[in-house]
């Protein structure tokens, strides 16, 4: 009998909290890879979800963390999980762009605003109708390709051999760079592409070569950024290298070593934060996190992170707003919030600064990259 | 292209060949002998390779502890095992011996400076940590289904190797790594340069293939084990038991994986994740030797080294689908030339 009235009064508690005015809580889905192929860029952004903000006015904030395990497939059903049981109000991710790709046409059809920290332009360009509901908190690809171009350019460098990886990431940075090369007279010798997990890169390399351009692109997200280097470096090529935001962490350092000497790259900020003048408006905001995060993790964080925190930036500049129209949990609130993300100006955040326009949902300008060169086994701003 | 191009082009193809023939050749051992396709060969060559660089990164591999709880496990399921039997709780000598050997590598490389080791000791180290690995994941996993058709023991396998990319990923890291060269001499051979390393692997790889070659054809152990993969039925009436024969080939494979691993680390970067293609390749191998020939499995994933050099030099997007769709006309004339046989019955 007691156990009865137990349970009945648990049950009714438990009713009574489903019952309450949803207003108190925002429910944010946040899906990342961090297992599988991806989990090199997944692992940090899993990370940085508890250093997303709480509390937003007065809502206090609910993530829900899934894990992808770096496949598509799995990524779109943990969007339809998230939406259709969670009834979330936004999503923050997923890390891949193959996964984005295929999460889009969901975020259209259920309404929700979607915060992608991947690397690839396509998943807001070309706007459209499914893409409005997508934003996306990395700087777009030509931006990164416009300052490695400028800098081509500047020193006077008339041929490059583009090496990318066999994935959207390395296809797009071709279509992007080839365009922009032609524009400012580059010739592009020899295109290469290779798997992340290739244990030799020795005939694309020798066909580089042997097309001697003057430099040499290197398109691959992550540790993968490094093996075309080694090797171009060990057949002997004495012309510059150029990478990506993709090869901006750690571990290129570590592995390249003397090899990845001089290498000039585009990215943001972060890695170079010490150099950067305090006037950077994102500097501050950059420090304030890397500072959170390793005090969390104990060790500092790749770029890939500080993607998953700007999104929760923009959602805590947006959601105030969007809370003025309709109460979490409606699609009005919804469609609120990703009008209020859309029209998101002069926000700060760690990797420079978002202006959101209908035509530009990534928002980044040229605040939102720096050059950056490796100098005495070290990133170094180039000046 | 031009001579040296073709050299140096030969030259890889021929150094990632080697390392591939020599998991053809572990694969082609394991099914033989046990009718296991023993796909987490790849994570061997992954573990061996991860594990010496975490060494030379100054950290203590976390690997030993899968050691452990491997051995922890082996060593209930001894006392179940033997409590049925006897209906006393006692640990059998050899899993005392197993699971004490477990715990003390693990104390000692958390107690060793291991990043301070010479390099010989770091490699003796790994084999010592991972290799055990081997025997016992068949004893675990595959000895209570031995009987058991090949699809159920491929699924097995299908599923130990999934487990074992995830524990990979939790034990090494997301973060590729490479380990540092063993050695570094500069050599010159008229235009081509072939890296010290890479001429390290083919000459251990062909010294291994003849060493191995010569143990099946002259020690007991090695006749044992080609009598069970000849005619399995007909050994264990011999005196063969099974149990020893699939234990002592999960050892070579073990062995052979970690070898590999270490061997082409210094040259690649490794991630938790690549054994599966690696192991592939040496697979596409062994099917060119239809399973069954050696010589022919050891030459055939040379031949993949070879297509793999040459095919990213031509047409770099499509060089997994060239080295893969050569898997079809093999597999036609191999049907063309072969009867059916039906699957043994036990």
């Amino acid at each position: 009998m007691l156990l009865k009235s137990i349970s009945m009064t648990a049950l009714v508690a438990a009713l009574a909290v489903c019952a309450l005015p949803a207003s108190a809580q925002l429910k944010i889905g946040v899906i990342t890879s961090s297992t599988g192929s991806g989990a090199l860029v997944g692992i940090p952004q899993k990370n940085t979800v508890p250093l997303l903000p709480a509390k937003i006015g007065d809502l206090s904030v609910e993530y829900l963390s899934l894990d992808d395990a770096s496949d598509p497939t799995a990524a779109v059903t943990a969007f339809k999980k998230l939406v259709s049981e969670q009834n979330v109000d936004a999503v923050i991710g997923p890390t891949g762009s193959p996964a984005a790709m295929g999460v889009i046409q969901f975020a259209a059809q259920s309404g929700t605003p979607m915060l992608a920290p991947t690397g690839s332009a396509a998943v807001v360009l070309p706007m459209n109708d499914q893409k409005r509901w997508v934003f996306k908190t990395t700087q777009n690809d030509d931006l990164i390709a416009k300052a490695l171009v400028d800098h081509m350019t500047k020193t006077g460098i008339r041929t490059v051999g583009f090496i990318g990886l066999n994935d959207p990431f390395g296809e797009n940075w071709y279509r992007v760079f080839s365009g922009l090369a032609q524009q400012h007279h580059i010739r592009i010798t020899d295109s290469e592409r290779y798997q992340r997990t290739d244990s030799s890169v020795t005939g694309q390399a020798l066909k580089l070569l042997a097309s001697r351009p003057d430099a040499v692109l290197i398109a691959a997200p992550g540790g993968a950024s490094i093996l075309p280097e080694t090797t171009l470096y060990d057949l002997g090529y004495k012309g510059r290298f150029y990478q990506t935001h993709g090869a901006a962490l750690p571990d290129f350092l570590k592995l390249g070593g003397r090899k990845v000497e001089g290498t000039v790259l585009a990215a943001s900020l972060m890695l170079v934060l010490p150099e950067i003048a305090d006037s950077n408006p994102s500097k501050q905001v950059a420090t304030r996190y890397i500072d959170a995060y390793r005090k969390l993790n104990g060790s500092t964080p790749a770029t890939f992170g500080a993607n998953v925190y700007d999104a929760g930036l923009l959602l805590e500049h947006a959601v105030p707003i969007a809370e003025k129209t309709a109460r979490p949990g409606t699609p009005q609130f919804r469609s609120a919030l990703r009008d209020a993300l859309e029209n998101t100006h002069d926000l700060v955040g760690t990797q420079g600064v978002y202006n959101m326009t209908p035509a530009d949902h990534s928002g980044f300008d040229e605040r939102g990259r720096v050059l950056i060169t490796v100098k005495d086994g070290n990133w170094a701003l180039v000046k | 292209m031009n001579l040296q191009i073709l050299l140096i082009l030969a030259q890889d193809g021929v150094t990632n060949g080697a390392v591939y023939a020599l998991l053809a050749l572990s694969i082609l051992l394991a099914f033989s002998v046990t009718r296991v396709l023993f796909i987490p060969q790849g994570e061997f060559v992954v573990y061996g390779a991860l594990t010496m660089a975490s060494m030379q990164g100054g950290k203590p591999p976390l690997v030993a502890w899968l050691l452990v709880a491997f051995s922890l496990v082996e060593a209930v399921a001894n006392l179940a095992a033997r409590y049925r039997r006897t209906r006393r709780w006692r640990l059998s000598r050899v899993a005392a011996a197993q699971l004490g050997y477990a715990v003390v590598l693990a104390v000692l490389v958390r107690v060793l400076p291991v990043s301070h080791l010479p390099v010989l000791a770091q490699v003796l180290l790994t084999f010592a940590l991972i290799v055990p690995l081997g025997p016992q994941m068949y004893r675990l996993f595959y000895q209570p289904l031995a009987g058991s058709s090949v699809l159920v023991l491929m699924m097995v396998s299908i599923a130990l190797h999934m487990a074992l990319v995830g524990l990979g990923l939790l034990m090494f890291g997301p973060e590729g790594q490479r380990i540092e060269p063993f050695v570094d001499v500069p050599l010159q051979f008229g235009a081509i340069n072939p890296g010290s390393q890479a001429l390290l692997i083919v000459l251990v790889s062909a010294v291994l293939m003849i060493a191995m070659q010569q143990i099946f054809a002259r020690t007991v152990y090695g006749k044992a084990l080609r009598a069970v993969a000849f005619n399995r039925l007909g050994a264990r009436l011999m005196g063969i038991s099974p149990a020893f024969a699939g234990n002592a080939t999960f050892f070579v494979a073990a062995c052979l994986g970690v070898l590999s691993g270490i061997l082409i680390a210094p040259l690649t970067t490794l991630y938790f994740d690549s054994g599966f293609l690696i192991s592939l390749k040496g697979f596409v191998g062994s099917i060119i030797g239809g399973l069954v020939s050696y010589p022919v499995a050891a030459l055939g994933a040379l031949l993949v080294g070879l297509i793999e050099a040459f095919s990213a030099f031509w047409a770099s997007p499509y060089k997994e689908i060239i080295v893969f769709t050569l898997l079809i006309p093999v597999l036609w004339w191999r049907s063309l030339k072969s009867r059916h046989i039906e699957e043994e019955e036990e």
